[in-house]
């Protein structure tokens, strides 16, 4: 039995196999729409995030399965002071596969654990989010058609951003994949993601606050939110917020077929005139994260 | 100043100044109904100073507690007045509830009965990181 924690669970043969039957489920809905009927998703969501539940149920739906779980915690028995590993066992008796979004760093691994069932983390804290992360893996892939040779632009809150991390973990065991790290000075990516993933795999990077100092030379921009639940301070929040704020005149010198993506939700980071440009793929990579979490369902299933 | 040496009993050397006190409380040493002796402060050619620990009974120890707190620690074990053992302890690539991991938003700080796990990340700079967060340890 599988469990997906990070993305590091995952060698890069079995991320380009998820990458294959994601990509054949786009062209060939017909053929998963009963795949998996009978079985059941737990979705324990013991914070809010709609977005990627609502991604994983629909996921789940797409392959004829049903769905079970909740949203927030209290309306869990965790409200009651229930232990993660006593959850875990009790929604392992009524579910196939289990989805869990956790506030504490480790909680998915701590259900791998005692699980009876598969678990995917669906995000653990500012730790881990691996369906983010195949999402995006899956998004470069369909739009430059590689995931090697790449020049991949990373811009706004490098610090706290554990999609950045993560996608940085990921591209990291690709070929020739150089990264631009663009940022405010307070939002720099931490010490321990250079020197233990950019330096220690000899990865090209560089660093700048200015967004258009190497936008000729991007393959993908990725842009992400300043998370106003990262800060103490909100001053620097504010401060922050709006640092940079992706618009058409600052595409001016971007490549043609430059790859803009976002995890969504945006707040101003881009603007809204960017949404009609071609090169925007950030509401594309939303749906390539349904398709991806339905190969990954199959994968953890073992369903052919 | 004189410690009378050991007949049969184990002798943790070559600890850094002032680092012999935590080991013996890591250690639990205080348990043992037996004698232990801290040096602290010792002479040494090759530390200029250091801290010994001498216990006066042959018992197994927690070899990952010494090498994490001080890896280039040394074991003897003595048995009828001679040295029939001498080990070099190493940095452990795991250890477990040796240290808790400072992170309030770690697993670890709500969820009851879990161990505190940490990995070796870096040797070089003897990084170990908890295996629930992959926080660092201070």
């Amino acid at each position: 039995m599988r469990h997906l924690i990070d993305i590091k669970d995952l060698s890069i043969d079995e991320i380009n196999e998820l990458i294959e039957v994601a990509k054949d489920i786009i062209s060939n809905k017909g053929k998963y729409s009963q795949k998996c009927a009978g079985k059941k998703i737990a979705t324990l969501f013991f914070e809010p995030s709609t977005r990627t539940r609502l991604s994983f149920e629909a996921a789940m739906m797409e392959l004829g399965g049903n769905v079970l779980g909740f949203s927030e915690a209290s309306s869990s028995s965790v409200s009651k002071g229930e232990s993660v590993a006593d959850t875990i066992r009790v929604v392992g008796v009524y579910s196939d596969i289990i989805t869990m979004r956790h506030p504490k760093e480790g909680a998915p691994l701590v259900a791998s654990l005692k699980s009876t069932v598969p678990i995917i983390n669906a995000g653990d804290g500012g730790h881990n989010h691996p369906t983010q992360t195949l999402t995006d893996l899956l998004t470069i892939h369909c739009e430059k058609n590689r995931l090697d040779n790449l020049t991949i632009g990373l811009c706004g809150d490098l610090k706290f951003g554990r999609t950045v991390h993560s996608l940085i973990t990921a591209m990291a065991r690709y070929k020739n994949v150089k990264f631009v790290l663009i940022s405010p000075k307070e939002l720099v990516i931490p010490e321990y993601i250079k020197k233990e993933v950019l330096e220690k795999n000899h990865i090209e990077y560089c660093q700048t606050n200015d967004i258009e100092e190497y936008m000729n030379q991007l393959d993908v921009l990725y842009m992400t939110r300043v998370q106003k639940e990262r800060f103490f301070n909100e001053d620097d929040y504010i401060r922050l917020k709006d640092y940079y704020i992706l618009n058409k005149e600052k595409l001016q010198k971007a490549k043609e077929d430059l790859c803009i993506m976002h995890p969504l939700p945006r707040v101003n980071e881009i603007a809204t005139d960017v949404d009609d440009d071609k090169r925007a793929c950030y509401f594309k990579q939303a749906e390539y994260g349904k398709y991806i979490r339905m190969a990954l369902i199959l994968k953890l299933l073992e369903v052919k | 100043m004189n410690i009378d040496s050991i007949k049969n009993g184990i002798v943790i050397d070559h600890i850094q100044a002032k680092k012999g006190l935590e080991i013996y409380e890591a250690l639990n040493l205080r348990d043992l109904d037996c004698s232990v002796a801290i040096i602290t402060n010792a002479k040494s050619e090759k530390m200029g100073r250091k801290d010994i620990i001498k216990i006066d009974k042959v018992m197994e120890i927690n070899m990952d507690v010494i090498g994490f707190i001080e890896p280039n620690a040394t074991i003897n074990v003595v048995q009828n007045d001679k040295l029939v053992n001498k080990y070099q302890v190493e940095l452990p690539e795991r250890i477990i509830n040796i240290a808790k991991c400072q992170n309030p938003r770690c697993i670890t700080s709500i969820e009851k009965d879990l161990d505190q796990i940490f990995t070796l990340t870096d040797k070089q700079n003897q990084v170990y990181r908890c295996q629930y967060c992959e926080t660092s340890l201070k």
